[in-house]
Formats: C-alpha cells, structure tokens, sequence
C-alpha cells in the first residue's frame, strides 16, 4: 500500500469501512534518520506506519561504510590494526583484541602472561566504557537528560586511563599481535584501582536515577520482547541473548586469553524485555569492575611481571637491542615496512566485545597482507531484526529499540 | 578439542555423505567444503541434527579467487550454543552461477546475503529482497571482487553553483601507490631489472 491510498479495512462479518468519500486514511512512511539524535549515528530507517504503530521497518544501513574490508586487503596485518579501532569506536580495544587473537592463532605465537592480564583489564575497561554510554543514552532516548552527564563524567576518566596506557583517548592501536605495545606504569595501576573502589557508588546512583524511575520503567518493560528461539532464529548475541534467560557468554563458554581464572558471574534476564537488558548492562559494569580489581591484583604479584610483548618475528625488537644490535635493527626496519607473513589457511577469532559476539575471519594467502578479512559485527545482526521487532510497536518505541539493540554505525557499516 | 572435531567431521560425513566433499580441522576449526546445490539441505540438517545442533548462523561471506574455475567461496560460520562449538561450510560458486538462499532456515542470512551479493554480485536464488546494502544508492560494479580497483570508480563532492551533490569520475593528484615491501629475495612475484638472465 502507497502513501496516498485510501485504507479500505474488511472486517470478520465481512463488512467494511463506510467511507464518505472525504476520508482519507492511509499508511504513512516516515524517514526516521539519517539525522535522527537517537538513530545513534547514520541510520536511515523507512517506517511504515499505520497511525502510530509500525507496521514495517526498512532501515538503509551503509552511510557510513568506509570499505574496510577493501581496504585491509591492501594493507599489511599491522597496518591494518587500527581500522579496528575505527569499528566499534565506544570500546575500541574490544576489536583490536580480536584481530590479534587472529594472527596469533594462524602464527602461534602464545602471549606473555603480563601482556594477557593487560589485555582483559582493557577489554573489561572497554566494556564498562560502551556499557555506560549505552546504559546513560539510552535513558536519554527514552527522556531523560542527566544520565548521560553522569556517565560521560566516569567515560572521561577512563578514557584518560586509555590515554596513559597508550597515548590516544580513542584509537588506541594499544593490542599488538603478540602482546601489547607498552606495559603500564605502576601509578597507572593505582589508579585504575583507586577508579575501581569508587565506581560502585556511581553505578549505585546511576540506579537510583533510571531504575525505578516510573517513566524508564513505562518505556522499557515489555517492549521489544525477545524469547530464546527467536535470538537463536536472528543470530543475536551478547546483552541481547542474556536479556532473554539463556547465560551464553563467550568468555565463559569459550574461554580466550586467561578470563577462566577470573571468578565473575554471567548476568542474565528473564524476561527479555528493553528492561532486563538494561539491568543486564548494569550488572555487566559491576561484574567488569570485579575482573579490573581482579587483574589489578594480578599485575602487582612478583610472578607477573615480565615483557609484553611475545618477541620474535610478530613484534618489534626492544629499543635498547634496537640501539646496539644490527640484526635487530634489520628486523625493526623490516617489520614496519614488510610486515610479517602469516601461513597460508583461514581463521575465525571471536571475543565476547561489550555488544556481543565481534568476529574476525582471517583467509591467508602466505603473505604479508590478509587474503581476506571479514569483520562479523554483533550490531549488524541486531540491526537486522528490526523490522522483525519494531512490528506492532509505538512509533516512539523505535528509538527505545534502537537504544536496547546497542547500535553503532562503525561496526555495522565497516 | 580436535578430536571433538574429528569425530564431528566423520559424523557429518557419514550422515550426508552426498553433499560433503571434504572436511579439514585446521587451527582447532572444522572445515566443511560441500555442494552449492545442496547447501539448503545441509544447514537445515546441521540446525537439527542432535549431534550438530547448529541453532545460530554466525556469518556468511565471500572469498574471490578470480584464477580459479569455481570463482568464490561463500563461506558460512555457525555457531552450536547448545553444544559449544563451531563449524565452517564453504561452497564454491562459479561467477555466472547462483547459489539457493538460506533464509529459510536462518531468517538471519538475510543481510548476509545481501551483503554478499552487493560486495561480490553472488545470486542467491529464493532470496526474497536482494537488495544491495552498503553500497550508495545507485552503485555500479561488486567492490570486493579482486579486479574491483581500491580507489573505485567515481567520487562525490558538493557541488556549489547545481546546489547538490554530483559524482564524478575518481581523479587523482597522484597515482596510486601500492608498495608491497616483499623482499625481492623471497616471495616477491616480480623480476628486478637485470636479474632476467638468473632467473
């Protein structure tokens, strides 16, 4: 049906709408986006709708696709490291994680001990990160305008915690294969721990904010329900799976670096509602800021101390060997311009990333540049199951939706 | 782990014995090549055998090797959340060929798909809206393909005095410089000059 067209409906007696001939009832399509605050970024949806319920969603993904992919193909592994970044730019070190789990499983290289506690301390940092711009935004979809201010306030110091590590506030490149690129200076680890402490007040007031505030709770409960056979059905994984009762994580299922020595609990929801996902996002902070003291703990014991990064053909020599030895400058020179070749064969590396499942397929063709690189974002999934979801839903549910679905453009656009 | 797979692999062997033609475990992953015709089939038994119990679609993309007879591998990742692992389906597809859809049995494929044929031009026959869909409206040619140019074909820019945006032919200042850094001592496909009679 067209904009324009009469609705004509036929009811079970068999009788119809009496029309007049001045009526004029139809099905109106409305461009949500692309500029839309909470299309979180470039979406242009097409909405079908009749009155205010949705009766079709067609969103027009791609305003923001970059050619990654393309582009990986022509660049070496090590260039192409922080095209990860530029991903899922919320919780960046999440991807980076993934692309070097990747190479590491096609060159097999183990990664130093050190450089693995590294690695879940900002993989759990990231997660905290996106958790709570998604948490805190979300609320603003639906209403409500100090949260993000709130939330904001923790991103900025851990981002300055992102910024000491490695230098960047946002496109870290901080995950090398074999390692990390620096190890943390131990005031640095003070202070993450000093965040650590105080961070469950800010989650405390952050609940008292949203999560028994009357009108959240009319925006979410029950909206977008998801039953287990149907997140199977759409591919979803992450928040949006645990949201509806099934405790599937991969840091528990399948576990990567050292996250089975973590004790951590896996929340899930009952009802799979909007709601539940955002009390699942919630308990994700707290449970993330239990591995960050964790790790902490870890990084200080004699025993894991050490180099980050697995030396060797993967990673740069030391820059005081790089000073005095020829062969170590030979190999510097030749890992930046050269790069490593990988054999030849095909991986599929997959973290648990704050969104859900981020994949990396790796095809290696025995060079120094991936064959083929494919980057499986969580999001993209999500995403697609809007039509399925927004049916039958309130016009103003779809930017709840969208908010509960965790989209960003980076990832699901590559 | 690989044992697992193993005994995975000989299991889906014997069971469709007419769809597999080979079965890898390599890097702790199980490959399984199989027919393009009977790749409907296949999933749908990976999804409901008890043994594979393949519930969720993970991924589905393409691999161009334009050497080749059968020029792209579509490749499928599923994920078993009941049995905690994962498999690898790889179809070869000759360019002219189409390759029936899975949305039927994993209405997730959807995008997949789509994706697949806007970066490759892969047909999936019985896809109900084969749309491109990261492209720009309007996008000719399948970008991923090997002999698709990194730079493209066509820019945009705003046009000042037509007050829109207008495509124009992709110019550049500069030519296009792709180093590949090879040693010319090993793997690098090209002759230097003056080495023609060594080699």
């Amino acid at each position: 049906m067209m904009d324009g067209d009469i609705r004509q409906n036929t009811y079970d007696d068999g009788s119809h709408d009496a029309t007049d001939g001045e009526q004029k009832i139809r099905n109106f399509n409305i461009n949500f986006g692309p500029q839309h605050p909470a299309a979180h970024g470039v979406l242009r949806m097409v909405l079908e709708l009749d009155g205010e319920i949705v009766e079709r969603a067609d969103p027009h993904i791609g305003l923001l696709h970059r050619g990654t992919e393309k582009l990986m193909e022509n660049r070496t592994y090590l260039q192409n490291l922080p095209y990860l970044d530029r991903l899922d730019y919320v919780a960046p070190m999440n991807q980076e994680h993934a692309w070097c789990l990747a190479i590491e499983r096609l060159a097999g290289v183990e990664v130093p001990r050190r450089a693995s506690l590294i690695r879940v301390l900002y993989s759990e940092i990231g997660r905290v990160l996106n958790h709570l711009l998604n948490v805190t935004t979300g609320a603003m979809d639906v209403g409500a305008l100090t949260p993000p201010l709130w939330g904001f306030e923790e991103r900025e110091k851990l981002m300055i915690f992102y910024e000491r590590a490695c230098g960047a506030r946002l496109h870290s490149a901080y995950f090398r294969p074999g390692g990390v690129h620096q190890d943390l200076p131990p005031e640095l680890i003070d202070d993450i721990e000093a965040w650590a402490d105080a961070f469950p007040k800010v989650l405390d007031d952050i609940h008292y904010l949203i999560s028994d505030n009357r009108i959240f709770k009319q925006r979410t409960v029950d909206i977008g329900l998801i039953t287990e056979q149907e997140a199977l059905d759409w591919g979803f994984s992450g928040v949006m799976v645990r949201g509806s009762g099934m405790a599937w994580d991969l840091r528990r299922s399948q576990p990567y670096e050292c996250y089975d020595e973590f004790d951590f609990q896996i929340p899930v929801g009952t009802n799979g509602d909007c709601y539940d996902r955002y009390m699942v996002r919630m308990q994700e902070m707290t449970e993330a800021t239990k591995i960050i003291k964790q790790c902490v703990a870890k990084l200080r014991e004699p025993e894991n101390q050490g180099d980050v990064l697995a030396r060797g053909k993967l990673t740069p020599p030391k820059r005081k060997d790089m000073k005095t030895s020829m062969e170590a400058l030979i190999h510097h020179f030749k890992l930046y311009t050269e790069g490593f070749k990988l054999p030849e064969g095909e991986v599929y590396a997959a973290v648990e990333a704050p969104k859900g499942e981020f994949g990396v397929y790796l095809n290696s063709d025995g060079s120094n540049k991936p064959y083929r690189a494919k980057l499986r974002a969580p999001g993209y999934l999500h995403l697609q199951a809007m039509d399925h979801m927004a049916k039958g839903h309130q016009l103003a549910d779809v930017s709840a939706l969208i908010a509960t679905m965790d989209i960003v453009f980076g990832e699901v656009d590559r | 782990m690989s044992e697992a797979l193993q005994e995975l692999a000989a299991h889906i062997e014997i069971k469709r014995p007419n769809d597999v033609l080979k079965t890898e475990v390599a890097y702790g992953e199980l490959t399984v090549t199989v027919t393009s015709a009977g790749i409907v089939d296949f999933v749908e038994f990976l999804k409901t055998d008890s043994t594979c119990k393949f519930s969720s679609l993970v991924d589905i993309t393409a691999v161009d090797h334009p050497s080749r007879d059968q020029r792209f591998d579509v490749v499928y990742h599923f994920l078993s959340m009941y049995q905690n692992q994962r498999i690898r389906v790889i179809a070869s597809v000759r360019e002219e060929e189409t390759i029936p859809s899975i949305i039927a049995v994993h209405p997730s494929a959807g995008w997949f798909e789509r994706e697949t044929f806007d970066m490759f031009g892969i047909i999936f026959s019985g896809h109900p809206d084969l749309r491109r869909l990261l492209t720009d409206y309007g996008f000719r040619g399948y970008p991923l393909r090997k002999d698709f140019p990194a730079t493209g074909y066509t820019e945009v820019r705003y046009d000042e005095e037509l007050k829109r945006v207008v495509y124009e032919p992709v110019s550049l200042v500069q030519e296009y410089r792709q180093f590949d850094n090879l040693s010319p001592w090993e793997g690098a496909k090209y002759i230097l000059p003056g080495d023609e009679k060594g080699a």
